[in-house]
């Protein structure tokens, strides 16, 4: 059977203006709305259209988090993955560790492919695709914009700083995926319903043995220096006036 | 003394300004050995011009077919090799360095600090995170390589006037075949490059068409400026991909940038923080951009772009 293990990792939601906590331990996360990571509701609906093209069976959500994950967990689920792995835990985990807590369930479930979003839009670090890839000894795909899967092989075009890179990558691997590699569907309220009848394991981050032994620590939250307000100006003549005085154009 | 290591980014065997950038970073840490690493199926260009760079110490290079294109499954494994004599890897925040650094650090067992914008000590340094509107400051225990990826935008290039040697090494071990490059699709450009331009003016959703992009082009070269876009204007396929600025896009960091019809999320401004001045222009005086702005024009961008290409 070809699986897609999809990974989902809640976050405030992109449009909430994010505010530090008054002792700089944090940023504020209580009554703020959550949401899916935008780029792993991406790779969930990449995920599903690979299976409605009869190219995979079964797609499967993996989330670590505390009990509070449901929510987005069951969005998940309503938007179509077939079952959900909670892998409960309540510390904080760095990309690593939570590389080493993916592979545990890919050594599990064994997909054929694993999707997740190419960075996580509350610490951008950047990183647990590349990281999960080299722990797994399998291909990675990064930064992808699209995804073309034959029997034993991938297609990914990746967005890149020079323009669009295509490469070939053999089965299993990982892809992280890109902002425009598609755009995820909305879920509707029968979906809601059904989603509360499908399967959602809840396994406990200690039973898996790993090394969770924070490698990168975070120590201190504060704000950026923010730039002060400028000048109006009327109209072009003004404008270039005002760049020809910072001596910014000749 | 500290050993560091920095993974050079090669663009057609040419040395990418961002590698500079990663040796500023690294010279912060105190009393450090610089060495850079280089690999690619023809080093010579690049590893010349890296001996040019200030305080590096050795340039290293692994000439092979293998390594024509950078792939991180295939770069990796090399770089473990060479990278456990040191207390340091460091590469640029680029989509070459964020594919392959983190790739690097699994290897070798440790984290990755991604986008070093300040060393405040050692092992502990200042990143943005929420797409710029916190930062955060992580610690390395001791004991461990610190592997980073490098913030260009938050950096200077080093000074040239460097004599490091170069030395050539040989490699061999087995590399993965899973993974093959197939094509680079770069839309061929005369325009200076966003991450490196003095100035850069910028289009958004505004602007309305692929067409009407080529209003900006003509006065980008009349000011001598790159051209950026952002998100929305790349979503409309107005432009491609590489001409993105932003959070998922490119960091930049020129001294003069100019955003005609845009907006102005967040996601937006994170990549133009950096900038020395900020113009927009923009026909909805509420528009967020004027909140950053240090000049700000309420008008027609049409107009304005035509006014300033006679004018400038």
């Amino acid at each position: 059977m070809n699986k897609i293990l999809v990974c989902l990792k809640r976050v405030v939601d992109y449009n909430v203006r994010v505010r530090l906590k008054p002792d700089n331990t944090g940023i504020v996360t209580d009554g703020v709305k959550m949401s899916i990571n935008p780029f792993d509701e991406i790779a969930l609906e990449e995920a599903l259209r690979i299976k409605e093209s009869g190219k995979a069976d079964e797609v499967i959500t993996v989330t670590i988090g505390n009990e509070d994950t449901q929510q987005q967990i069951r969005t998940g689920l309503a938007m179509g993955a077939d079952r959900a792995i909670l892998v409960k835990a309540d510390q904080v985990l760095d990309s690593l560790a939570v590389a080493n807590i993916f592979l545990s369930v890919i050594k599990i479930e064994q997909p054929l492919l694993v999707i997740l979003g190419k960075q996580a839009i509350d610490d951008d670090s950047n990183q647990t695709g590349q990281m999960l890839a080299a722990l797994w000894d399998r291909p990675q795909a990064t930064f992808a914009s699209k995804v073309d899967l034959s029997s034993e092989c991938v297609t990914v075009t990746r967005e890149i700083d020079a323009g669009l890179q295509s490469i070939e990558i053999d089965l299993p691997a990982v892809i992280t995926t890109d902002l425009r590699l598609n755009e995820p569907r909305y879920v509707k309220l029968p979906d809601i319903m059904k989603a509360k009848k499908k399967p959602l394991e809840i396994i406990d981050i200690d039973s898996f043995g790993n090394d969770l032994t924070p490698k990168i620590i975070p120590k201190n939250w504060s704000s950026p220096k923010s730039r002060s307000k400028g000048i109006m100006v009327d109209n072009v003549d003004d404008l270039i006036k005002a760049l020809k005085d910072k001596d910014l154009v000749g | 003394m500290f050993k560091v290591l920095i993974i050079a980014e090669i663009d057609k065997n040419v040395l990418n300004t961002s590698t500079s950038k990663c040796v500023s970073c690294a010279m912060e840490l105190g009393e450090t050995e610089i060495d850079i690493l280089i690999m690619s199926d023809d080093c010579s260009r690049a590893a010349t011009a890296a001996t040019n760079i200030e305080s590096v110490n050795r340039v290293l290079t692994i000439e092979a077919k293998h390594n024509a294109e950078p792939l991180a499954a295939v770069l990796a494994p090399q770089i473990l090799e060479v990278a456990k004599n040191y207390d340091y890897v460091f590469g640029p925040s680029t989509t070459f360095g964020k594919d392959l650094m983190p790739r690097v650090a699994a290897l070798l067992n440790v984290g990755q600090v991604s986008d070093i914008m300040e060393v405040q000590s050692p092992r502990s340094f200042k990143r943005p995170i929420y797409a710029g509107n916190a930062i955060l400051t992580v610690e390395v225990p001791e004991g461990l390589i610190v592997v980073a990826t490098v913030r260009i935008a938050s950096w200077k290039e080093a000074a040239k006037g460097g004599n490091a040697n170069i030395q050539d090494l040989n490699i061999n071990i087995d590399l993965p075949a899973h993974t093959r490059f197939i094509s680079l699709n770069s839309e061929a450009s005369e325009r200076p490059d966003l991450q490196t331009a003095k100035k850069v003016i910028s289009g958004g959703r505004g602007v309305g068409s692929a067409a009407n992009f080529d209003l900006l082009y003509k006065l980008g070269t009349k000011m001598g400026a790159g051209v950026g876009a952002s998100r929305a204007a790349v979503d409309a396929g107005y432009v491609p991909n590489d001409m993105q600025v932003g959070q998922t896009g490119k960091i930049i960091a020129p001294d003069l940038y100019v955003a005609f019809g845009i907006s102005g999320a967040i996601q937006h401004l994170t990549g133009i923080k950096d900038a020395g001045t900020i113009v927009a222009i923009n026909k909805d005086s509420e528009a967020p951009i004027f909140e950053i702005a240090d000049i700000g024009l309420i008008g027609d961008l049409f107009e304005v772009i035509e006014e300033l290409t006679q004018k400038l």
